[in-house]
């Protein structure tokens, strides 16, 4: 599944809040390259802050586009905090709860905490917040056009929710 | 609430919107050209407004969301004179006489400066009954 950065969703309260989990795996590539062992030192695995933004904006984005019936193109507009303090790697699961701030005709503002998760040890905490916008392309406010089909919400999108038991209209 | 009350709650929400520093929010700052908003910044500014000073901000009241679209209210890259009238009617906290003498659409956004958005909060807060 190309481009997904969360594994599930594990909750979902809609037009309220929506809890996922991403798994950290060894097997995915970046984690080679990120950072590939230099002279001075050895490999370090570390999950990248960016795809941990993508993550969240991805649960964000199912949160608001289930709230409007999948009918409309929901796509990060903003990324207005971001703070991680803790380095995930492999073997770790990251837990993504967002919650909608802010909520109109035009995007919605959305909250994101970040924990990580120990499967061996049973422990959790919170390594970040993630504050994200995200703009219904439809009513932006620039006046753009774009393609009728919901090029947002594609086949990936809804195996991951179809796998999570997310329902989608229309199926 | 004072109007230099409203003044550093908006300042201090600019900031925050556009990560620009507080010293460069003067009253005649425009949004786009000298804060550098873009279109979601527009947005952004008006949640952190509403949640600010508890107020609701329906769509197009304090910026216009669909003037470039009307051929009635720009013609050959102006906005015409109705155009001109309809802002002044939507957009009341809006000092148009600067943009007035060169019309260009191109420029509109500069008719948003920090003074309007005070303004805008302003008479928002003296319609809210009690």
């Amino acid at each position: 599944m190309r481009w997904m950065w969360i594994d599930r969703v594990v909750e979902l309260q809609p037009r309220q809040r929506l809890v996922s989990i991403k798994h950290i795996s060894l097997a995915e590539e970046h984690m080679h390259e990120h950072f590939a062992a230099t002279e001075a030192r050895s490999s370090l695995p570390v999950m990248p802050g960016s795809l941990i933004v993508e993550g969240v904006a991805q649960s964000g984005g199912i949160l608001i586009g289930h709230a409007l019936a999948f009918e409309q193109k929901i796509v990060l507009a903003k990324v207005t905090r971001v703070d991680l303090d803790h380095d995930a790697t492999a073997g770790d699961t990251l837990r993504y709860t967002i919650t909608i701030d802010q909520f109109g005709p035009q995007g919605a503002s959305t909250k994101g905490v970040v924990d990580l998760l120990e499967v061996w040890s049973g422990k959790s905490r919170t390594i970040g917040h993630i504050d994200l916008m995200f703009s219904v392309l439809e009513n932006n406010m620039a006046g753009i056009e774009f393609p009728e089909g919901n090029f947002v919400f594609g086949e990936a999108f809804k195996t991951l929710m179809r796998n999570s038991g997310v329902l989608i209209p229309g199926e | 609430m004072t109007r230099d009350d409203i003044y550093a709650k908006v300042k201090e929400i600019l900031a925050d919107a556009m990560g620009v520093d507080e010293g460069d929010v003067t009253p005649e700052a425009t949004l786009r050209g000298d804060l550098g908003a873009e279109s979601i910044d527009f947005l952004d500014i008006v949640f952190r407004l509403e949640q600010a000073f508890g107020i609701k901000i329906q769509q197009g009241e304090l910026f216009p969301d669909s003037l470039a679209q009307n051929a009635d209210f720009v013609q050959d890259g102006k906005v015409t004179a109705r155009g001109i009238a309809a802002i002044k009617e939507k957009l009341p906290h809006v000092d148009l006489s600067a943009f007035e003498k060169d019309p260009q659409v191109s420029k509109i956004g500069d008719i948003f400066t920090v003074e309007a958005l005070v303004r805008f909060v302003q008479n928002k807060l003296a319609s809210v009954p009690g």
